[in-house]
C-alpha cells in the first residue's frame, strides 16, 4: 500500500506490504539505516525515532500509521561531519562503544531533553509540577527505554548531562 | 621489509616509551564515533544492494529427533515467498571460537528446541516472515534429557587436577569453607541481532555479516559451503557487539549463502531477537563447590574447586570454569574437578571471559566467607594469599598487580569505611560494602598488519582484525600515529576485510595487544625506510617530519611512492615460560531494602592493571561494560529452560533482564600504569574481559555486608534476598 512519510523534512513515498513496520521502512525501503533493530519488539529502544516531537520505538508501530506525520531520526539531528551539540557529546564522552544502540540513545536523549523542558515528571522525580532538576538520577530513570549491552551508561549520563548543561548555558 | 617477532624474549626495548607523538595511551575520541553516533556506521543488514530477497529461519519446536518432512509446497508462491530452503549443509550449531572448520551440520537432526532447521526465502521479509511461522513440518521425535542434574555427568581426565593433600588440610585447618555456589546460563545479547547479506559473482562468495574473527569465519563458512577459502570474502567493518556470540559463523552466514546460491539473488538473512537467545551461544549453567582454608594467621592451605557444567552430546567446549583457579590464590593442597552434564539445551559457548566471569566470581565469594571466618578483613585476606608464583605450575608471574589494584581500589573507594554485615540503615535500606579481586588470563596471539606510509606523509593501517565496540580503530590508529610520528588525524585504519592481512581477531581480550604489534612491527618498518632514506641510524618522528641531526624533513615527498610493511608477531617461550594475567579489584556498595529484598547498586569502584594502555578512554570503557555485566550477573540475568523440553522460556529482552540506565550507577574506573614485558611487544596485555572477571561478586558480597544474607545461587533476585533477611 502507499503511504507518504514525510522523514527529516522530505517527503518519500512508500510503496510496501501494510505489514512493513516504521523501523522496516526506513532500514530496508528508504535506506535510512541509521535507525537500528535490536528486538523488534519494543524492547530495547535501538529503533527510537521522533514522531511529531515525541520519542518512539519505530519497531512497534506500521509505516502506514504515519501518513502526515513529521518524523525525525539520527539521520535528521546531524552528520558525521556537522553533527549536533548530544552527538558531538557522545563522542567526547564516549557513550557507546559497538555504536549499535547509539543512534537510538542519541534520538532518545534529544527528546527527552524536550520533555524535561516541558516539565514532565518522571519516577524519580520528586514533585510532579514546576521546574525539573535534571539529577543524574532522572537521566538514567528517563533514558532506561535504551538498552546498551556495551554498557556506556555512566559515559550516556555525562554526555546528556553536558549536552544541557550547554544548552542552558546558550 | 618486512617485521616478524616471535615472543621468545622479554620486550625490555619499550621503543614505545621513547618516540615523540605522545598520542599512545591518551584518552583520544574513537575515529569511527562521528559515524556511529550520525548512523553513517553500516552494520550487517544495512547493506543497500539491488534485487535483496529475505531470508527468516524455520525453528525446530521439539528438543530431539528428526525433521520427517517439510511441507515447502505449503508456503512457496504464497505471499511472494520464493522457496524454501533445507539444505545439509546447513548449521545445526554455530561454530566455536577458533573452530576453523564447519561446526555440526545437517539441520534435520534436531539436538535441542529452536534450532534452526530451513529457511524461507521471500521478496520481503514480512512475506518471509509468515512464511516461516506457516511452514508445515512433521518430525520424529527422539528421546533426550533437558535437566543437567539428572544425568550421569562425563569426567574429562584431562581436566582433572590435585596436588597435595586437600581433605587432610580441611582437616587441620584453623578456618575452612565447604561451600556450593550456582550461576545460571547467560546470553551475550550483543544489541545487533547476527546479521548476514550473501551475494555471489560467479563462484565467488561475497558475505556482509556481523563476526569477530574474519580470519576463522571464512575458513568455516567455507567449509560449511563446500569450496575454497579462496573463494570466500567476508566483510565486517562494524560489529554491533559481539561478546563471544560472534565469534564463529553462525546459522544465518550458511543460510544466506546458500539461498543467494540457489536462487542467484543476494539474500538477507537476520536472526530475530527470540532466534538469538535460542540459537547462539549460551554460557552454560555451573554448579561450584569450593573447599578452603587457612592456618590460624589466615595463609591458605588449600583451595578445592570442583564445577558441574552442562553441554550437548558431541561438543568439544565445556565452560572453563577454574581457569584461573590454578593460579589465583597461594595454598599447597589443590584440587580441581570438571563434569560435563550432557543435555539437550542451546550449545553452550563463549560468553565474555569464558572460565573468569563465572568462576573467578563464585570463588570470590567463597574467599569472603573464609575471610570472615578467619576474622580478616576480606582485602587484607587476599593480599595474605598472593602467590609468590604460579602456585601450580612453579612458574614466575611476567607481573602481578592485585595487591596494588587492591590497595589502591580500597583507597579511593574508602573501604576502611565499611562495618560488620548488618549496621549500617537509611530508612528502609540497608547499606553494605563488598569487594572482590578481579583475574583474567593474558593471550597474545599470531597477528598480521600492514602499514603504508603514502608519498603525501598519511598512513593507512591494514587488516582483517574487528572493532566489536572495542576501540579497535581507536589503538590501532594511536599506535601507528605514535611509532611513525605522524598526528593520529593523518592515519586511517581500515579493519573487518579477510581480502587483509589475517589478525587474531576479537575474543578473548588479546585483540589490542596482537594486532595492536603486528602495526607496530609493521610501523617499525617502516621507521627503518625512513631512518634509510635519511641515511641516519636513528631518527626521530613527529607531526608528520623526520629528524635526524640537524635536519628536519617533511615525510610528504620524501619517497616518490607509498612505502608499505607488513608486521607480524607470534607468541613464543615468554608465554610457555611465565604465568600471565591481567589484575584488578573491585568494591561496591549496595542498598538493599528491608522491606522488598530489592537491591540496588549505589556505588561501584574498579582499579585495573593491563600492562600498557594504548587508550584511556576506549580502555576504561571495557572496563565500565565488564562491571556493568557483573552487575546483571549479580542481580538479574538468568537463562531459564523449561523442565519439560529444555527450550529457554526468557528468550527476549523483555524477560531476560539487562541492566538497564537505572540500574548502573556513575561507575568510577581507575587504570593503574604498567608495562609488561613479557605479554607483547608494545608491553600491553587484554582488558575486554578484565571488567567482569568477579565484579558480581563484590555486588553479592555487599549484599552480606548490607544485611546479612549470603546468596549463594545466582542472581541474587528479591525472592531469595527476602526469604533469609532477619527481621
Ligand atoms: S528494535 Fe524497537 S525497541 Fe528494540
Ligand atoms: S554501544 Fe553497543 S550496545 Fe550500546
Amino acid at each position: 500500500m502507499r503511504t507518504e512519510l514525510t522523514i527529516n523534512g522530505a517527503t518519500h513515498a512508500l510503496e510496501a506490504d501494510a505489514r512493513t513496520t516504521l523501523l522496516d521502512a526506513l532500514r530496508d525501503h528508504l535506506g535510512l539505516t541509521g535507525s537500528k533493530k535490536g528486538c523488534d519488539h519494543g524492547q530495547c529502544g535501538a529503533c527510537t525515532v521522533i514522531v511529531n516531537g515525541r520519542r518512539i520505538n519505530a519497531c512497534l508501530t506500521l509505516a502506514c500509521m504515519h501518513d502526515g506525520d513529521e518524523i525525525v531520526t539520527i539521520e535528521g539531528l546531524g552528520t558525521a561531519e556537522a553533527p549536533s551539540e548530544m552527538q558531538r557529546a557522545f563522542v567526547a564522552h564516549d557513550g557507546y562503544q559497538c555504536g549499535y544502540c547509539t543512534p537510538g540513545q542519541i534520538c532518545s536523549a534529544t527528546a527527552m531533553l524536550d520533555e524535561v523542558a516541558q516539565g514532565w515528571p518522571s519516577h524519580v522525580s520528586d514533585d510532579l509540577t514546576g521546574e525539573m532538576d535534571l539529577s543524574d538520577a532522572e537521566i538514567s530513570e528517563r533514558m532506561s527505554g535504551n538498552l546498551c549491552r556495551c554498557a556506556a551508561y555512566p559515559n550516556i549520563v555525562d554526555a546528556i548531562r553536558a549536552t544541557a548543561r550547554k544548552e542552558a548555558a546558550e | 621489509m618486512n617485521k616478524h617477532l616471535k615472543m621468545d624474549r622479554p620486550a625490555t626495548e619499550r621503543f614505545l616509551d621513547e618516540t615523540a607523538q605522545n598520542v599512545l595511551g591518551t584518552p583520544m575520541d574513537r575515529p569511527d564515533g562521528p559515524a556511529k553516533a550520525a548512523g553513517q556506521a553500516t552494520y550487517a543488514h544495512e547493506w543497500q544492494i539491488e534485487g535483496l530477497c529475505h531470508g527468516v529461519l524455520v525453528r525446530a519446536t521439539i528438543p530431539a529427533g528428526r525433521v520427517a518432512r517439510i511441507d515447502a509446497d505449503a508456503v512457496t508462491g504464497r505471499d511472494g515467498v520464493l522457496r524454501v530452503i533445507s539444505d545439509p549443509r546447513m548449521l545445526r550449531v554455530p561454530a566455536q571460537g577458533g573452530a576453523n572448520e564447519a561446526p555440526d551440520q545437517g539441520p534435520d537432526e534436531v539436538a535441542y528446541l529452536g534450532q534452526p532447521i530451513a529457511l524461507v526465502v521471500a521478496e520481503t521479509f514480512e512475506a518471509a516472515r509468515d512464511g516461516a511461522l506457516a511452514l508445515p513440518v512433521e518430525y520424529d521425535p527422539a528421546d533426550f534429557t533437558v535437566d543437567p542434574d539428572a544425568v550421569e555427568p562425563e569426567v574429562p581426565k584431562k581436566k582433572q587436577a590435585s596436588q597435595g593433600d586437600l581433605e587432610a588440610a580441611m582437616r587441620e585447618a584453623a578456618h575452612s569453607v565447604d561451600v556450593t555456589y550456582t550461576t545460571p546460563g547467560h546470553n551475550s545479547a550483543a544489541m545487533e541481532p547476527h546479521a548476514a547479506i550473501a551475494v555471489w559473482n560467479g563462484d565467488d562468495l561475497l558475505l556482509r555479516g556481523s563476526y569477530q574473527m574474519l580470519k576463522y569465519n571464512r575458513n568455516e563458512l567455507a567449509d560449511a559451503v563446500g569450496i575454497d577459502p579462496a573463494h570466500v570474502r567476508i566483510l565486517s567493518p562494524y560489529v554491533g557487539g559481539g561478546f563471544g556470540s560472534k565469534l564463529g559463523i553462525t546459522h544465518e552466514a550458511v543460510a544466506a549463502a546458500l539461498a543467494s546460491k540457489e536462487l542467484g539473488r543476494p539474500v538477507s538473512v537476520t536472526l530475530s531477537r527470540q532466534q538469538v537467545f535460542e540459537t547462539t551461544m549460551r554460557r552454560s549453567e555451573t554448579r561450584q563447590r569450593f573447599r578452603l582454608a587457612c592456618d590460624a594467621e589466615g595463609r591458605m592451605t588449600a583451595v578445592g574447586h570442583e564445577v558441574l557444567v552442562s553441554q550437548l552430546p558431541g561438543q568439544q567446549f565445556s565452560e572453563p570454569v577454574t581457569q584461573a583457579t590454578p593460579f589465583a590464590y597461594a595454598g599447597p593442597n589443590r584440587v580441581i574437578g570438571h563434569r560435563i552434564a550432557r543435555v539437550n539445551r542451546t550449545c553452550a559457548g563463549s560468553v565474555r571471559a569464558p572460565g573468569e566471569a563465572v568462576g573467578i566470581t563464585a570463588m570470590e565469594n567463597a574467599m569472603d566467607e573464609l575471610a570472615e571466618a578467619a576474622g580478616i578483613d576480606p582485602v587484607q585476606f587476599r593480599i595474605l594469599n598472593i602467590p609468590e608464583k604460579d602456585p601450580t605450575s612453579g612458574k614466575p608471574f611476567s607481573s602481578h598487580t592485585l595487591e596494588r589494584a587492591l590497595r589502591e581500589g580500597a583507597e579511593r573507594f574508602g573501604w576502611s569505611e565499611r562495618r560488620a554485615p548488618g549496621q549500617r540503615r537509611e530508612g528502609d535500606w540497608l547499606i553494605g560494602m563488598g569487594m572482590a579481586s578481579a583475574i583474567r588470563v593474558n593471550i597474545l596471539a599470531e597477528a598480521k598488519a600492514r602499514v603504508t606510509l603514502e608519498p603525501d606523509g598519511r598512513v593507512l593501517v591494514e587488516t582483517d582484525m574487528t572493532d566489536i565496540g572495542t576501540g579497535t580503530y581507536s589503538i590501532l590508529t594511536q599506535v601507528a600515529s605514535e611509532t611513525l610520528g605522524v598526528s593520529t588525524d593523518r592515519v586511517r585504519v581500515r579493519l573487518g576485510d579477510t581480502d587483509l592481512p589475517p589478525g587474531p581477531g576479537s575474543g578473548g581480550s588479546w585483540g589490542a595487544a596482537s594486532s595492536g604489534s603486528a602495526v607496530y612491527l609493521a610501523a617499525r618498518a617502516v621507521r627503518d625506510r625512513i631512518a634509510e632514506a635519511m641515511g641516519a641510524d636513528e631518527v626521530t618522528l613527529k607531526d608528520g617530519h623526520a629528524i635526524a641531526g640537524n635536519r628536519r624533513v617533511d615525510l610528504a615527498g620524501l619517497f616518490d611512492g607509498p612505502v608499505t610493511a607488513e608486521g607480524h608477531v607470534e607468541p613464543g617461550k615468554t608465554m610457555k615460560e611465565t604465568r600471565q594475567s591481567s589484575f584488578g579489584a573491585y568494591f561496591c556498595e549496595v542498598a538493599v531494602n528491608a522491606v522488598t529484598g530489592e537491591t540496588r547498586v549505589r556505588r561501584m569502584h574498579g582499579t585495573f592493571a593491563a600492562g600498557r594502555i594504548l587508550n584511556a578512554k576506549t580502555a576504561s570503557s571495557q572496563c565500565l561494560g565488564g562491571m556493568t555485566f557483573g552487575i546483571g550477573m549479580a542481580l538479574t540475568e538468568e537463562l531459564l529452560h523449561d523442565p519439560r523440553d529444555g527450550h529457554i522460556v526468557n528468550r527476549d529482552l523483555a524477560e531476560y533482564h539487562l541492566p538497564v540506565n537505572a540500574d548502573v550507577p556513575q561507575i568510577d574506573v581507575v587504570l593503574l600504569e604498567e608495562r609488561d614485558d613479557y605479554a607483547s611487544p608494545i608491553q600491553a596485555k587484554g582488558i575486554g574481559e578484565l571488567g567482569i572477571c568477579g565484579a558480581a561478586g563484590a555486588v553479592t558480597n555487599a549484599i552480606y555486608n548490607a544485611c546479612g544474607v549470603r546468596v549463594r545461587d545466582y542472581p541474587a533476585t528479591l525472592d531469595k534476598v527476602l526469604a533469609v533477611l532477619p527481621d
